[in-house]
């Protein structure tokens, strides 16, 4: 009787221990089975990656389709170079397509916005996105504004 | 080297040192077949200790411990647990296991170490607690029983694997007198009726004699004297005589060892 | 010999250390004694059980509801910290990091130090007072198999489940507070955190609680085997196990945080 009852208590238990261990998994951090099989790697070339780090999403219409994977500076064009990871089933991203760093809100983290190209050709393993828009640095768009109406009063006189 | 030599345990030569302390020094003692033997000496003499180097629970610095032809302290510690079915121990406070019923206390040997079915092993568990006169507190709870009470349900535990050694560590300490007349009883009843070699383990002089066939009494690293209960009680020995006696101050000191009660007093500060 | 001499507190350290080593020793014995080898006693199946009833089961009311307290404690001062920067909807990113790499395998490991690993202790020094042990012995039962080692498994298993159902009462409670009370959006409460959360932070806290595991419960049931035979011993062993597997817990917590997280 009573180890029947403990039997039981355990075994809710060890249910409970691995279905937290599953939960943690999906639920929590939004595990997708067999990620590395389903990608494949893309580079992209840019200016300024400033905020940038790896494992910051990638996006196409606000859809996440993969993750970057690192970030190094490329020695011959001193250009950041991004490693992306792309879910195998968006194999349809046409190379002139746009790679862009954005913001998530003001202050919050970057992320690579893909917007859609018009070419026939589609982008494909160690594939390169040639047309990139660099990180939004907040000081070099307050010192443009200041040049830009530092200018406008001159011209005026 | 064969069982039936009539001794069923021997120490030859025995030293054992706790730290720097000397607790026995070259000791030799014969326990006999088929007799009650009682091992008896004042508190701290580390009579308990012997009953752990019989049961090699404890290895000797020095010597031999012979147990039905076999020398303990060479064995290995699968071998010795493989022996140790052989013996059996009564603890002074019994040790029964606190999470079993009584039932089960004394069928645990039996699970551990046979395959019988459960119906026989309730038989033999049965019969155990019969002997002992504790049949009816089958389905008790250890902390529900009486100290004297424990101490039958865990003689019939240590009988269960009919050992032929049996060994009772101070078993009258702190009973009533009708729970030390039962165990005495009991003692007697066991060791004539299972054939086995008993060996009491006290400092209760009285009741030891009343059942012991053969008397040791050890004491300061040594064994003092031996003999039946009538040849020690005739024993001229000095430091025999104060033990049987309970002399107050004699050879064993009523002050322990201490620097001069003057010099301590006045002397330095 | 003068008490106070220099000498004579030089050979008081080195007596410490001696201890220490002695002890070390005793405890690697004891842990292969029990871990390694034949079983013995048979039936293992159901002492495991019986220990990870005790040991597990015993340690859940504790581990759920202040798993449940601290993730919405960590909500409320979250947010109250991301407000300010106006992104209130990192709080569950931060609740499931703290909770996933620090507080579940830390807090539910001290948390089991207290609860199982005292109990561990005083139980196995009891039996050891009321000389279960030597009578296992005698009646030719290694303890070491039949008592140590069962407790010191229930103790492996126990804890990573422990930390992770922690965790996850406390992402529970942390939306509870955040999203039902704060208003928090629904939305970019879990998807943020799924954004953030990498696999990784789910099996480096696990690798840490079954380091935490390991550690405490040794230490328990050494602290419990090896203790003076008496109240006072047992009492003041009890004491050394939860001091002893505190400390160890966030000792290795920082050697292990410095392993996983130091140089990324």
């Amino acid at each position: 009787m009573q180890t029947r009852t403990q039997e039981i208590g355990v075994g809710l238990f060890l249910l409970a221990g691995l279905l937290a261990l599953l939960l943690l998994a999906l639920r929590v951090s939004g595990l997708t089975v067999g990620q590395h099989d389903d990608t494949y790697k893309v580079y992209a070339y840019f200016d300024n990656i400033a905020g940038l780090s790896a494992r910051a999403r990638v996006t196409m219409s606000g859809v996440t389709i993969g993750k970057v994977t690192a970030v190094d500076l490329d020695r011959d064009s001193y250009m950041g170079r991004v490693t992306m990871q792309i879910d195998k089933r968006v194999d349809n991203i046409p190379v002139d397509s746009t790679a862009s760093i954005l913001t998530a809100g003001l202050l919050g983290e970057k992320y690579i916005g893909i917007s859609v190209g018009g070419d026939e050709e589609v982008i494909k393993e160690n594939g390169t996105i040639r047309d990139t828009q660099s990180s939004l640095v907040l000081e070099d768009l307050i010192g443009k504004f200041l040049l830009n109406s530092v200018n406008k009063d001159s011209s005026d006189k | 080297m064969s069982t039936d030599s009539t001794y069923a345990v021997e120490l030859r030569g025995v030293t054992f040192k706790r730290g720097e302390r000397t607790i026995y020094d070259n000791v030799d003692i014969r326990i006999p077949r088929g007799k009650v033997t009682g091992i008896m000496g004042p508190s701290g003499s580390g009579k308990t200790t012997l009953l752990r180097l019989i049961a090699a629970q404890l290895r000797p610095d020095r010597g031999e411990v012979w147990v039905n032809g076999v020398n303990l302290p060479t064995l290995t510690r699968s071998e010795l647990f493989d022996l140790r079915k052989q013996m059996g121990v009564l603890f002074q406070s019994g040790a029964l296991f606190t999470d079993l019923d009584v039932f089960e206390n004394v069928a645990f040997p039996l699970r551990v170490h046979t395959k019988l079915p459960d119906e026989m092993i309730r038989d033999i568990v049965l019969m155990k607690l019969q002997a002992v006169g504790l049949r009816g507190a089958l389905d008790l709870m250890p902390d529900e029983l009486s100290g004297g009470m424990k101490r039958r349900v865990a003689l019939a535990r240590a009988i269960a694997l009919d050992p032929q050694i049996l060994m009772y560590d101070e078993p009258f300490v702190g009973q009533d007198p009708i729970a030390m007349g039962v165990l005495v009883r009991l003692i007697r009843l066991l060791n004539d009726a299972l054939g086995l070699t008993s060996i009491i383990v006290s400092h209760d002089l009285a009741e030891t004699a009343s059942i012991a066939d053969y008397l040791y009494i050890v004491g300061d690293t040594q064994v003092l004297g031996q003999g039946t209960p009538a040849e020690l009680k005739e024993s001229t020995d000095p430091r025999v005589r104060q033990f049987i006696k309970g002399i107050p101050d004699g050879p064993v000191p009523f002050h322990f060892t201490a620097a001069d009660y003057r010099e301590d007093l006045l002397g330095r500060r | 010999m003068r008490r106070n001499s220099l000498l004579e507190r030089i050979r008081l350290v080195g007596r410490a250390g001696l201890d220490v080593l002695a002890a070390s020793g005793r405890s690697s014995i004891m842990l292969g004694q029990a871990l390694v080898g034949r079983s013995g006693a048979g039936k293992g199946w159901q002492l495991l059980v019986k220990q990870l009833y005790a040991v597990g089961v015993l340690s859940l009311p504790i581990i759920l509801v202040s798993g449940f307290f601290i993730g919405m404690v960590i909500a409320l001062q979250g947010y109250n910290i991301l407000v300010t920067y106006g992104s209130e909807e990192a709080v569950g990113q931060m609740v499931a990091l703290t909770l996933l790499r620090e507080l579940g395998p830390v807090v539910s490991a001290l948390l089991f130090a207290g609860r199982a690993g005292s109990a561990l202790t005083a139980e196995i020094g009891n039996m050891k007072s009321t000389e279960q042990l030597s009578s296992l012995e005698m009646i030719g039962v290694d303890p070491l198999k039949y008592i140590v080692a069962p407790r010191l498994w229930a103790g492996f298993i126990s804890l990573p489940l422990l930390a992770a159902i922690f965790s996850v009462v406390g992402v529970w409670g942390g939306a509870m507070v955040a999203v039902d009370w704060l208003g928090v959006f629904e939305g970019s409460f879990w998807g943020n955190m799924q954004n953030s959360v990498q696999m990784t932070d789910v099996i480096n806290g696990v690798i840490k609680s079954l380091v935490f595991a390991f550690v405490v419960t040794w230490i328990a049931v050494f602290q419990g085997y090896d203790c003076d035979a008496t109240s006072e011993g047992i009492s003041r062993a009890t004491t050394r196990t939860v001091v002893y597997a505190s400390l160890a817990v966030l000792g290795l917590d920082f050697i292990l945080t410095a392993l996983m997280f130091g140089d990324i």
